[in-house]
């Protein structure tokens, strides 16, 4: 459990069974989900696997077909979405844009420290302690805009301001309400591309100082990876697997999670066990499967910087391809390679300019390429697509 | 559009095949808009009739003599009480049925048809309609009011009541096309706005009017005043088919005597006049109107 | 569903459906009343449903006894000239406006912006008066003649021409295609669905106009759908009012059988003008 402010324990989020179906599209199959109190959890999956739709039920702006959702341990199935004191980030900020930045700010707190009369039109000026609450709220406002390097703003509208802006002035309006759970529904989509990169810190930066739960959900897997305590990663309404970053990269649980994780993805191989520890593809034998029946149909997953330019007679198993091209990303290169034989299946290599500098001067980057596997990258699956345990081999470069 | 350099060949085709594309609309321009608009400012100075030999120019003499005439005074009077009536109800009207609509799902497309039926319908046909259903003996609607205790009026032809009338039918006839500027608004307000209001703790609907689709309605309900000023001030077509300015001239307004005094009487100066005042009460509308569309530029 | 909701929908629909019956009550009337039998229509007591067809009576005395089908084959007539020249001009010159660079440019798009607020009841004098010594009052192309100038759609097509990619156009420069044609089989058919909603509102406009033909018309031979209808009505002072109502039906018809079947492009082609 996490710690907020002076020693309280952040709220966790408990979902239990959560189901949700658009007319005949199932959305969301029963998912349950634990989310630790003061975690930065990410929900991350391919556009329409149900991740946004999750984070809207735990919002409340969405209810539920089945299952309940609890925050520090207590359901808030039947609350309005104001009642269960979350705030959220949207993708598109939603700022109200006839208000000004401290007006945008203010509104949470106007809605929950004024009465309706208070707040509505001419009506309000009759109230004697209105003017009282508006500058309290107001110091909040600027206190928390001062925090997010944005009090010099308070009196532009959204539209002078930047994207940048405008996202800070969006996280300000979530965090002067103090929420207990911070949603956030892909904050960054709408950014170029450096200001991604800084605000990706400035977030995990602003988690740590608040301490309180965080739920973000985001198509991008860097994101997911950068940012996370822990990762969901969804699919089709299911949650495929749920883990540190470190736990979905190094053990996918599927092909799926295997696929999904990973820039340039994973090269992905079919082949076929041996029934004595090995797995052959396209006539090399990777001893990596223990105990699977020979005749087994398996993948093989290579993560791009498992495969390594090696000599011909090279000691170790030995993937031959062809060499297509070679991309110069300046500290790294991309070689693109196709499997030689009959499956003539697509290989990506990652290797680091020294590597690559290295190769090319022992003349092993001729159109005949020569692959040594690395076992720490590499991973098997069934045919059912589920991970099978790799042993790892000692003494292979 | 690229700059281009003067000189080069394309800067050349374009400076021809400009030309002569917008010749023909110049020509038009100049032919139907601008010729006559000289002619028109010219003749209001003049005592000229259809078909004299003898023009004089008499200055100002035809808008000192229209600002003196009571009928002109009237017809004035009358055009603003019209606009007074239909302009609020047309608007809010428009508003509070587009609210009402929005908000269906299944009925939506049934309620939008019959709401903009009287929009695309020929005034003309639907005014006919209208005088029969208003018929005093015939038509149904004069029984209607005795029953529910208002006596039996003659809507139509009670000095009292004829404006009104008229205007009920500009009402009529306008609410549905309110309806649909603001349903193209309302559906221009980003659902988001609404989610985040209810986070933030909008709970009544009329925190979300105010918060949310009251201010960001503010262009679209500026367009639709002022859109709808400019026609009700045009009201002519129920004059002529339903009251021809009376009884008592009670529905006389600024387009019907002007289409009387230059299309009837000929008194062709004096009409011009009229149609300067016309002019200048449309042309403000319309600079109002061009602001407005300018400031909607700011919330996008 | 909560019971708060449930009273608020119901309410929703009492206050639409109460307005809808008025919306719709004209027109109810009118095609009811158009297959009444005269005898009916002068009766003491309220039945809405007619006790039999006199549908054909009605219409046929509005066919057959009247100028209405002169009016509107006049209507189609001038609708269609109307909408032929102002297409044929409005186009290449809004196109001009939008893309290419010629001298006077500035001044004619400050010439369409002040148009905008022109409506025709103030050219109408001047117009009438040169129309009136030139002999051709009561003629077809007085009735056209001030509609073929449309600085409303010479505004709309420079807007969406504006929007439309120079690479496409450059493209079809480099392809060997000259300016005309570059309008006419580029720019045009990417223009269509700005050109189908202009024409909505071009026909409905005109059609149903009743100020200009009221000046400029003086024999029933070019009487247009408004007049023809009105001169329908003053002829009948024995009050024939099932073929009055049916003489209506026809009239209004076309607009709002053109409305229920290309409802989307009717709605866009009248709205887009805000204004006219």
């Amino acid at each position: 459990m996490g710690v907020r402010d002076s020693g309280r324990l952040a709220d966790g989020v408990v979902l239990s069974g959560i189901a949700k179906s658009f007319g005949p599209t199932r959305v969301l199959e029963a998912i349950d989900l634990a989310i630790e109190g003061g975690e930065f959890l990410t929900l991350v999956g391919p556009s329409g696997c149900g991740k946004s739709t999750l984070l809207r039920i735990i919002a409340g702006l969405e209810t539920a077909d089945a299952g309940s959702v609890a925050i520090g341990g207590r359901s808030v199935d039947h609350l309005r979405p104001d009642e269960r004191d979350v705030a959220m980030v949207f993708q598109s900020y939603a700022l109200y844009p006839h208000m000004t930045v401290a007006g945008n700010m203010a509104t949470p707190l106007e809605m929950r420290r004024l009465t309706l009369a208070e707040r509505l039109p001419l009506i309000r000026h009759l109230s004697p302690r209105r003017p009282r609450v508006m500058r309290g709220i107001m110091a909040e406002v600027r206190a928390v805009a001062e925090t997010l390097q944005i009090a010099h703003l308070l009196d532009r509208k959204p539209a002078q301001l930047s994207g940048g802006q405008r996202q800070r002035v969006a996280l300000g309006r979530a965090m002067v309400r103090r929420p207990r759970v911070f949603l956030m529904d892909e904050p960054l989509s709408n950014l170029d591309a450096a200001l991604r990169v800084h605000m990706r810190s400035e977030l995990a930066e602003l988690h740590a100082r608040l301490g309180i739960t965080f739920i973000y959900v985001t198509h991008d897997q860097v994101e997911a990876m950068t940012m996370s305590s822990r990762v969901a990663l969804m699919d089709q309404g299911r949650i495929l697997q749920l883990g540190t970053p470190a736990d979905l990269y190094d053990r996918p649980a599927t092909v799926a999670v295997a696929r999904f994780i990973g820039s340039p993805p994973i090269n992905l191989l079919e082949g076929e066990a041996d029934g004595t520890g090995g797995v052959r593809i396209d006539g090399v034998r990777l001893p990596i499967a223990p105990g699977v029946a020979a005749g087994t149909r398996v993948t093989v997953g290579i993560r791009p910087e498992a495969l390594h330019p090696a000599p011909a007679r090279h000691d170790g198993p030995v993937l031959r391809a062809r060499l297509k091209r070679a991309e110069n990303l300046g500290a790294e290169w991309m070689l693109h390679a196709t499997l030689a034989g009959a499956g003539d299946a697509p290989l990506v290599v990652r290797i680091t300019a020294a590597e690559h500098d290295a190769a090319a001067a022992a003349g092993l980057l001729g159109e005949d390429l020569a692959l040594a596997v690395a076992p720490a990258g590499t991973h098997l699956f069934g045919a059912d697509g589920a991970r099978i345990a790799v042993r790892r081999l000692a003494g292979v470069a | 559009m690229s700059p281009r350099a003067p000189g080069s060949p394309q800067a050349r085709t374009e400076a021809r095949w400009g030309a002569i594309f917008a010749a023909p609309a110049l020509l038009l321009i100049v032919v139907i808009l601008l010729a006559p608009l000289a002619v028109l400012v010219a003749l209001s100075a003049t005592d000229y009739r259809l078909g004299a030999i003898a023009v004089r120019m008499i200055g100002l003499d035809n808008y000192a003599a229209m600002f003196a005439d009571p009928v002109f005074q009237r017809s004035l009077r009358n055009t603003f009480l019209y606009v007074a009536f239909v302009l609020p109800v047309a608007v809010f009207g428009g508003l509070g049925v587009a609210l009402l609509v929005h908000a269906r799902i299944r009925t939506r497309t049934i309620y939008e048809v019959i709401y903009f039926l009287p929009v695309t319908s020929t005034l003309v046909a639907m005014a006919t309609v209208w005088q029969f259903m208003l018929h005093p003996t015939l038509g149904p609607v004069t029984p209607l009011l005795a029953d529910l205790g208002f006596g039996r009026i003659d809507l139509l032809n009670d000095p009292d009541f004829a404006l009104g009338t008229l205007a009920l039918i500009g009402i009529w006839q306008l609410i549905g096309f309110n309806m649909v500027l603001f349903l193209a608004g309302l559906s221009a307000i980003p659902r988001e706005l609404y989610e985040a209001a209810a986070l933030d703790g909008a709970r009544y609907g009329a925190d979300r009017f105010l918060r949310v689709t009251w201010p960001l309605l503010g262009p679209t309900t500026m367009f639709v005043t002022v859109t709808s000023t400019v026609t009700a001030f045009k009201v002519f077509d129920t004059v002529v088919v339903l009251t021809r300015g009376g009884p008592l001239g009670s529905t006389e307004t600024l387009l019907y005597i002007l289409y009387l005094e230059g299309f009837q009487y000929f008194r062709m100066g004096y009409a011009a006049a009229m149609t300067v005042v016309l002019l200048v009460f449309l042309a403000g509308l319309s600079i109002l109107q061009a602001r407005v569309l300018e400031r909607k530029v700011h919330y996008a | 569903m909560r019971p708060g909701r449930l009273i608020g929908r119901i309410a929703s629909h009492a206050v639409l459906l109460a307005g809808a019956v008025v919306m719709a009550a004209p027109f109810v009337w009118m095609l009811l009343t158009s297959i009444r039998p005269p005898e009916e229509v002068f009766g003491a007591v309220f039945d809405p449903i007619p006790s039999r067809f006199a549908g054909v009576e009605n219409y046929g005395q509005a066919l057959g006894a009247s100028n209405l089908p002169r009016a509107m084959l006049n209507g189609v007539i001038v609708c269609g000239g109307i909408l032929a020249v102002q297409l044929l001009t409005a186009i290449p010159a809004a196109y001009a406006l939008a893309r290419l660079s010629f001298r006077g440019r500035g001044l004619l798009f400050g010439l369409v912006l002040f148009g905008l607020c022109i409506p025709i009841q103030v050219p109408a004098l001047p117009l009438y008066i040169a129309l009136a010594n030139l002999r051709l009052l009561d003629t077809y192309f007085a009735l056209m003649m001030p509609f073929f100038l449309t600085v409303f759609g010479l505004f709309l097509f420079r807007q969406f021409f504006r929007t439309y990619p120079e690479e496409i156009l450059q493209a079809a420069r480099l392809d060997g295609m000259g300016e005309f044609e570059i309008v006419w089989r580029i720019a045009a058919p990417a223009a269509l669905p700005a050109i189908a909603a202009f024409s909505v509102f071009s026909v409905v406009a005109h059609w149903n106009d009743l100020y200009w033909p009221l000046i400029v018309v003086t024999s029933s031979e070019r009487a247009t759908p408004a007049l023809g209808i009105l001169a329908f009505r003053d002829a009948e002072t024995g009050g024939n009012y099932g073929a009055l109502m049916a003489a209506a039906a026809l009239i209004t018809g076309p607009m709002i059988v053109g409305f229920l079947v290309a409802r989307r492009a009717f709605v866009r082609g009248i709205t887009m003008t805000g204004v006219r």
